[in-house]
């Protein structure tokens, strides 16, 4: 089974939930951006949580079915057509072959989630299919969709589909409030530094990709003027640069940095960041570590209670 | 915390920071020395014999390895000790014999568009700039920043200059630069603000050989100057 791109939209990717054990040789997860939207789309196909998906960032893609498929739109809302009809996002919809999938601007949020059921079929590069922009690997030829690329889609071992109970994904937020945890470098910066970072409402800069998104607002300077020696970088650090104006470290980031780190995004909040757009706001609360790790634990769960069983 | 190791070399100590709710640095001194290199890569060297799946990535870096787990899978405390009983039963990095990667460079004007400058700075001859950098014999502390990155310690403290205040948007892959006291080579095209003193042909990073990287933590490196030449047969037989 084929799928034709016939508009690629803003910046379409293949991804997964990333690639790891390769971060000693400079080589970053990459994967999806929201990964929580990513496992529920393939969820509702039936398919691993893990299957390859489109990752499609502010404009979604126009995209032409050459066969009968199952598929699911999750993430941010983007106003998806099929042959000029709306279809509801976060539920299994079938395509018949021949189908034209439309998907628009997205509304709230940055990225939204095509799974198709059998998973899209690339190979994989370190264990991955996700793309690796900056190496040029993984995905679809390592790069993003362009116009008449043709994508390969996986024959489905299983079609289970599942549906989710009503309201379920009410709980998400797609921005707004981040939960974050004292970096490793947080010592390199006084009380009142921190706290001026945790009362500051920041606005995400137009220069934010995946590998890191800018933050404006109130500039924070380091306790001493020491430059740090060149570090390990974990996902979802908060880097104060020079000029005081915090760096969120995301999933194309640098594996390591010379930067201060003074916070940490909890892994129960990244999908968050990878919904927000330039000019959205953000602001960040602190949890503990353990408090972090409940969160985490509660996603968990409530990831394995949406779905009617 | 502060533990304190023994090993042959003689004590070294060693701090644990969580660094996030999923990753924790082992940090071994606050400045770069040979010692502090050879505890980080032991430490590295020793959690990837443990093929420990519960361990996603290990970042080293010039003073510390970052561990990064599966937060739902293994607690802080339980890294902290694999972290300590690794390094209470991890060889010495120093490798007797470690590998020596000779890395051909072509220091032509045309690769080179800062080594004018770097001669201008150092008070060498652009001769004498090409000489001591290739012939000193540099260790590589850790990959990082981007795939296949390999940060180089050893330079002659002669050549030391500083990286350029605005970086190029682009620089080509194979180029080799020079920041500061560091020297290195981007593997692939990528933004940078390194002094430019010559390209090699090698490809650096390959996404698809196994190891990926033409050179690992731990590797030695010899720079060879190469005539344009060379430079273009060798940039054939790799195509």
């Amino acid at each position: 089974m084929t799928i034709t791109v016939a508009k690629p939209g803003f910046f379409t990717t293949v991804q997964d939930l990333g690639r790891f054990g390769y971060a000693h040789l400079g080589i970053s997860p990459a994967g999806a951006a929201d990964a929580l939207s990513l496992r529920i789309a393939n969820l509702l196909v039936g398919n691993e949580e893990n299957a390859p998906v489109l990752e499609m960032t502010l404009l979604g893609a126009t995209l032409a079915f050459e066969e009968l498929s199952v598929i699911a739109v999750c993430g941010a809302t983007c106003e998806s057509k099929l042959d000029g009809i709306e279809i509801r996002q976060n539920v299994e919809v079938e395509v018949s072959s021949g189908s034209v999938l439309q998907c628009g601007s997205t509304t709230d949020g940055a990225r939204c989630y095509l799974a198709v059921q059998g998973g899209f079929d690339v190979p994989l590069v370190m264990g991955s299919a996700s793309t690796d922009i900056r190496g040029r690997f993984g995905g679809h030829q390592g790069r993003r969709l362009q116009a008449g690329d043709v994508l390969r889609v996986r024959k489905a071992n299983q079609t289970r589909t599942r549906r989710l109970r009503a309201g379920a994904l009410d709980a998400l937020q797609h921005a707004g409030q981040v939960r974050v945890s004292c970096g490793a470098q947080n010592d390199w910066f006084t009380a009142d530094a921190f706290a001026k970072f945790l009362t500051t409402t920041y606005t995400v800069s137009e220069q934010s990709d995946r590998a890191g998104l800018r933050l404006k607002g109130e500039a924070i300077s380091t306790r001493h003027a020491n430059q740090l020696l060149t570090d390990g970088i974990p996902l979802g650090a908060i880097q104060v640069p020079q000029d005081g104006e915090p760096i969120i470290l995301f999933v194309d980031q640098q594996t390591t940095g010379g930067y201060p780190k003074i916070a940490n995004v909890i892994a129960a909040d990244m999908h968050r960041i990878g919904q927000l757009r330039p000019r959205d706001e953000v602001r960040f609360t602190e949890v503990s570590i353990a408090d972090a790790i409940e969160a985490l634990r509660t996603q968990e769960r409530w990831l394995k209670d949406i779905f009617i069983s | 915390v502060e533990t304190r190791f023994v090993c042959d070399a003689g004590e070294f100590f060693m701090k644990i920071i969580p660094a996030s709710d999923s990753s924790l640095l082992a940090v071994f001194g606050d400045a770069i020395s040979t010692e502090t290199e050879e505890h980080v890569l032991m430490l590295f060297h020793a959690l990837q014999a443990g093929h420990d799946d519960r361990i996603r990535n290990l970042h080293p870096g010039y003073v510390s390895l970052l561990v990064d787990f599966e937060p739902l899978a293994v607690t802080h405390q339980e890294v902290g000790t694999i972290v300590e009983s690794a390094l209470h039963t991890g060889q010495s990095a120093a490798r007797n014999d470690p590998e020596v990667v000779e890395i051909p460079v072509c220091y032509d004007a045309e690769f080179a568009p800062d080594l004018a400058d770097v001669a201008a700075h150092t008070g060498l001859s652009t001769d004498e700039v090409i000489r001591m950098h290739s012939s000193a014999t540099y260790r590589v502390c850790f990959l990082g920043f981007t795939a296949g990155f390999a940060y180089l310690g050893g330079m002659p403290e002669a050549l030391h200059t500083p990286r350029l205040a605005t970086p190029r948007r682009a620089v080509t892959a194979g180029s080799v630069g020079i920041a500061g006291g560091q020297t290195g080579i981007y593997p692939t095209e990528t933004p940078g603000g390194w002094r430019l003193i010559g390209r090699t042909p090698l490809r650096m990073f390959d996404p698809q050989v196994d190891p990926p990287t033409r050179v690992q933590a731990g590797d030695h490196v010899r720079f060879s100057a190469i005539h344009r030449i060379t430079f273009e047969k060798l940039i054939q037989r790799r195509s």
